[in-house]
């Protein structure tokens, strides 16, 4: 077996040069900045690919299972009796995987900031920021134990903060943005210290070795229930996912994500569409065997959670006009997919089929979605603009943005060849074993994405012969060149054999395209393009009547569902005005009011009994000789 | 004689050389020399400690000296310490370095303040080497009297009611507090000849148990109002809004800690059946604490009661751990002492610097600051992240080894407690995050602010210290929590002896 040590690199090498940015960069030229995060994390990708290929194929002999390998680990902070807290790089087929989701997009995202942050102010202070999301992003996914990936899991959502509002700090909306999501994920992140608190209570361990191994402690205790009918493995399973809902923009913790889309694009691409929001996925993935073997029930929730996510963010998508915020709920929409895959996954073989979908698909939606993203900021960066209405016959302007963006929307849509189709069919034909209805919403939201994502193309690039004030020319080299490897990794990373290397117990397993499922789900994906290049390709008032017909659900759709004013109103008016304010009232006047009343009552009280004091010796004498009687009279009648 | 008696001979030494001044040049130069040797000093005791421990010794109080001070009632000078107490003096050497680096500019009456200032110090640091509970409380008298004259004389705003609150508020705690250190000498031993205020001594001794219930109380909270224990906190916000820079800073960054390594130190380790037996009434009021001011800190608009409130939230997290009563929590409330000392002094150190520059403390008045003063700013965020327990900080740290101690009660009341403590994470967030929004973001609101300098080297010698001890402790936790755990054996020993029945 292959020494793995050294991948410990990995995250360092960001983390340095986060360091060497973070504290210097303000002195070096910005393009200086640029080329030292970008060859930084050229070097890890470097290592990454290196791990993964030896990993997978040169280290491997062909036929045994996958194993974990912990590579390194050093105790970091002990506990109690049982639990130390290490920090590690476990090495397995999910972590290995990515590893290369990761260095790969952040690397493209790298190259492509040269161009696009060029002539910014704060140039290094962005690089720097995403070292160290890159480092934090890869101590995460490389946690040995489940309490490294909550160190890490907090400093992905500080980096993913500071990218959205350090960056632009002096764009309130971005503020705004920066501090919701910091805050709405930071409440998730809650229920994931309570479920850690909870699991590693009852099992006494942090390790993520121990808990899934199927026969281990955590698995052991399986049965029984402790509290509203489910057992305590389960509860602190489904708080865990709590923390994994809101970093992954599930339902409800989704508000986030699209105001997260004020920071600057390429940030989109990596943390809001590849990578930070996919944590979720792999925090279930990673504790798959647990849930699977451990607690159905909670994985019951997962799938239910998921598959509703995907049809809520689809729904809404079709009628946003931002396109970062399309994509962005697409992003929610597809993560649900992930979701869904998994919840509907049993362990081991071909049971593991919707585990092995979910984590192909991430693979593919990492590449598509960075794509779209990086493609999306082009055109911003052309037209100066987020609005659809804004853009339109773009594709004379920017040909190689629209071509990988056409390739990009339809590896989405689920159109064969392209990578998007074959894992998009597996998780499909997962749901059908498993659950008919939840196949049956997955099976709608395939057409709707085909269709909202045609609607966001047209309307950039076809649709109505839009007015420039500067004619829009294309993005630079450093720009398009990343678009352009993304859309190869797009339309050829389905053809990876994920079936044979990343599965629920490590061992490969036999697939085959199920054309039962296949051919309706490319069917209703055509039918989605079909419907959009009807209405949206050439301009015209067919849209908005059906939107006028269907008045309310698109009202209600395009405001969100009101789950935004939900949260206002929860936060402004129950929190602020009914709970803090009260609070601070209660302080000033009752608590702090007893504190001054005392204070009070004692200088009342010594001006009460300073009378006595008066040093008139005839009230004395008074005082004296009537005290003198009431004891006589005491002592006369009553002794 | 031993190294310890230093701690003391030090700063009489630089008040000594202070009273030769004449300016606030010299005056500051000299506090300056004289707590930099005492911050060494410090780093020096903790290496000549663990150098100790590596070599084997196992006595529970390193270092020890006795003198006899007042032999009708047996009082003794007596020092010692222990990993615990060592980690807190390097905290106050660090504090104290800092606080006189922030005074840099204090024009008015120079040498009387820095002098008022030493003594303040000089009396933390007897509190933490003494174990003797007479010199102890010496002590923290000599800390708690010179904050009268410091915010009274150099402070701001209502000073005069605020000087008075916060002292008669404290003489309270002390009041309450000679009464159950004096019934603790009164049992201290079978033998009424033999009575003694030796914590040590005390400790091996059980003191009656009808004692204790009605001793444990008056100990207990006459510390906890220095640790602002709701509903006794309300000193807290007034007093540090008008203190000055370094006064805040050492009020909030150690003396507040002298109310929780007491509750600790004294009521729990002397008696630890009747704080078994009555934990669950202050664990309410300590879960209270903890929530109440990180939403009383929500609405605040001035700075400095934002942080006020804050530290009764986390110096309320300091109780909760000490009252769960094991190892790890144990050992969480002396990290998050620390970590709140260190941060909070941070806090109120930039917030003097920010108040020295735009002349007010009002968030709304303030705005994009972190275009004119990106020094500060960026500290101010690395300040607030560490508040709200970022991990690579130290109050992350401390943080998760309450919570995960605190969760090693098996009943139902530990639970739910710990987690409405542990929801102070989230509501943290908020008025961390509200106040960096406001403060440092969004667009410039005042046209004065366009031409503010950013810090002075004077000044980042002070935030600088302060970040690197935060970060230290936050990477690399391992080596301060082992030298604490090591020392919390007794303590736990002599929990662990008494009959555990559980109230829930």
């Amino acid at each position: 077996m292959a020494d793995f040590t050294y991948t410990l690199l990995i995250p360092l090498i960001p983390f340095f040069t986060f360091l060497l940015l973070g504290l210097a960069g303000h002195k070096m030229k910005p393009i200086m900045a640029g080329l030292i995060g970008t060859s930084g994390l050229g070097a890890s990708a470097i290592l990454a690919y290196s791990a993964a290929i030896s990993y997978f194929w040169t280290g491997h002999s062909a036929g045994t299972p996958y194993t974990s390998i912990k590579a390194f680990e050093i105790p970091w902070l002990h506990l109690t009796d049982k639990l130390t807290i290490h920090l590690g790089v476990l090495i397995d087929p999910i972590s290995v995987m990515m590893l290369v989701v990761i260095t790969t997009v952040s690397l493209m995202v790298h190259i492509y900031s040269i161009g696009y942050m060029k002539g910014d102010t704060g140039f290094s202070r962005f690089f720097s920021f995403l070292s160290l999301f890159s480092f934090s992003m890869l101590g995460l996914v490389l946690a040995t134990n489940i309490f490294q990936m909550y160190i890490f899991w907090e400093l992905v959502g500080v980096s993913s903060f500071l990218l959205i509002g350090y960056y632009y700090y002096e764009k309130p909306s971005a503020v705004a943005a920066s501090k919701k999501a910091f805050i709405v994920t930071r409440f998730a992140d809650l229920g994931f210290l309570i479920g850690i608190l909870m699991l590693s209570f009852n099992t006494g361990t942090f390790d993520f070795q121990t808990l899934t191994d199927p026969h281990g402690p955590a698995i052991a205790q399986a049965g029984g229930a402790a509290f509203m009918g489910l057992s305590l493995l389960t509860w602190s399973l489904i708080f865990i996912f709590v923390g994994g809902a809101g970093k992954s923009a599930m339902f409800p913790f989704h508000i986030w994500l699209p105001d997260a889309m004020e920071g600057p694009t390429p940030v989109s691409a990596l943390i809001h569409a590849a990578t930070m929001v996919v944590a979720g996925v792999y925090l279930v993935a990673r504790l798959f065997p647990v849930f699977a073997l451990g607690a159905p029930d909670a994985l019951y929730v997962v799938a239910w959670i998921g598959g509703f996510s995907s049809l809520f963010a689809a729904v809404i998508a079709c009628t946003q006009t931002d396109i970062k915020r399309v994509l962005a709920f697409s992003t929610m929409s597809q993560i649900g997919y992930m979701m869904l895959a998994l919840g509907v996954s049993g362990y081991g073989g071909e049971e593991g089929l919707g585990f092995m979908a979910s984590n192909f698909h991430l693979f593919t939606h990492a590449m598509f979605k960075a794509l779209l993203f990086l493609g999306a900021g082009a055109v911003i960066h052309a037209v100066h603009s987020n609005e659809i209405g804004d853009m339109g016959n773009l594709r004379k302007f920017l040909p190689v943005t629209h071509i990988t963006f056409l390739i990009a929307c339809l590896t989405i849509a689920g159109i064969p060849p392209f990578s998007g189709f074959f894992s998009k069919d597996e998780i499909l034909v997962a749901a059908f074993h498993s659950n008919k209805l939840l196949f049956a919403i997955e099976y709608l939201v395939a057409g709707l994405t085909a269709f909202y994502m045609f609607r966001l193309y047209y309307g950039i690039f076809w649709g109505k012969n839009t007015h420039y004030h500067h004619t829009p020319h294309e993005a630079p080299k450093v720009m398009t060149i990343p678009l352009m490897i993304l859309a190869f990794g797009s339309v050829f990373a389905g053809f990876l054999p994920f079936h044979d290397l990343v599965t629920s117990d490590g061992k490969g397993f036999e697939s085959a395209i199920d054309w039962f499922v296949a051919i309706p789900s490319v069917l209703i994906g055509v039918v989605g393009i079909v419907i959009a290049t009807i209405l949206y390709k050439k301009e015209s008032a067919m849209p908005d009547r059906i939107a006028g017909s269907l008045k309310y659900l698109h009202r209600w759709a395009h405001r969100k569902f009101y789950i935004d004013e939900v949260y206002l109103f929860v936060t402004r008016k129950i929190i602020f005005r009914y709970i803090s304010v009260p609070i601070a009232w209660f302080d000033r006047h009752i608590v702090d009011g007893t504190m001054n009343g005392i204070a009070g009552m004692t200088v009342y009280a010594a001006y009460a009994v300073k009378g006595l004091q008066s040093g008139k010796l005839h009230q004395y004498a008074f005082v004296f000789v009537s005290g003198a009687v009431i004891l006589v009279l005491i002592f006369v009648y009553l002794v | 004689m031993s190294i310890l008696n230093l701690f003391i001979i030090i700063p009489i030494l630089t008040v000594g050389a202070i009273l030769l001044t004449r300016d606030l040049k010299h005056s500051r130069l000299v506090s300056a020399i004289g707590m930099g040797v005492q911050m060494i000093l410090s780093f020096v005791l903790v290496y000549l400690y663990l150098t100790e421990r590596a070599a084997g010794n196992t006595a529970t109080m390193l270092f020890t000296y006795d003198a006899l001070w007042f032999p009708t009632l047996n009082i003794h000078y007596a020092l010692g310490v222990d990993g615990i107490s060592v980690a807190m003096i390097a905290l106050t050497g660090i504090v104290v370095f800092a606080g006189i680096f922030a005074s840099w500019k204090m024009t008015h009456l120079p040498r009387e303040f820095f002098i008022s200032l030493i003594i303040l110090a000089s009396g933390v640091f007897g509190f933490f080497i003494s174990i003797d509970l007479f010199t102890m409380f010496l002590f923290y008298e000599l800390a708690v009297i010179p904050m009268y004259l410091l915010i009274g004389i150099w402070g701001s705003g209502p000073k005069e009611y605020s000087a008075m609150k916060l002292t008669l508020m404290l003489m309270a705690g002390s009041a309450l507090l000679l009464v159950g250190l004096l019934g603790i000498y009164f049992f201290s031993s079978p033998d009424p000849h033999a009575l003694t205020f030796n914590l040590m001594e005390i400790s091996k001794v059980r003191i009656p148990i009808h004692m204790q219930r009605f001793l444990f109380p008056f100990t207990f909270v006459g510390f906890g109002i220095l640790g602002a224990l709701f509903p006794f906190h309300t000193w807290s916000p007034d007093g540090h809004a008008s203190a000055p820079t370094a006064v805040s800073m050492l009020h909030a960054g150690v003396l507040m800690k002298l109310g929780g390594y007491g509750a600790f130190r004294v009521a729990i380790f002397l008696m630890p059946e009747a704080a078994h037996e009555q934990a669950w009434i202050f664990l309410i009021l300590t879960a209270i604490s903890v929530v109440y001011g990180a939403f009383s800190a929500i609405v605040q608009t001035d700075l400095k009661y934002i942080n006020a409130y804050s530290s009764v939230s986390h110096c309320g997290l300091v109780l909760f751990a000490v009252l769960m009563m094991n190892q790890t929590a144990m050992n969480g409330a002396i990290v998050q002492m620390i970590s709140h000392g260190l941060m909070t002094a941070l806090f109120f150190a930039l917030i003097g610097m920010i108040y020295g520059r735009t002349h007010t403390r009002l968030i709304n008045e303030m705005g994009g600051l972190m275009k004119v003063i990106p020094f500060l700013g960026v500290v101010y965020v690395i300040a607030g992240l560490a508040s709200l327990g970022l991990p690579g900080f130290s109050g992350f740290v401390a943080e998760m080894i309450i919570f995960i101690g605190a969760f090693q009660h098996v009943d139902v009341f530990h639970r739910v407690i710990t987690i409405v403590a542990a929801s102070s994470i989230v509501i943290t967030a908020v008025y961390i995050l509200r106040v960096v929004g406001i403060l440092l973001m969004g667009p410039i609101k005042n046209d004065h602010f366009l031409h503010l300098d950013d810090a002075k080297w004077y000044e980042r010698i002070s935030t600088i210290s302060l970040v690197l001890a935060i970060t230290a402790i936050g990477l690399a936790p391992y080596w301060l929590t082992n030298m604490i755990d090591y020392s919390l054996a007794p303590i736990v020993e002599k929990l662990a002896a008494i009959q555990l029945t559980s109230l829930f």
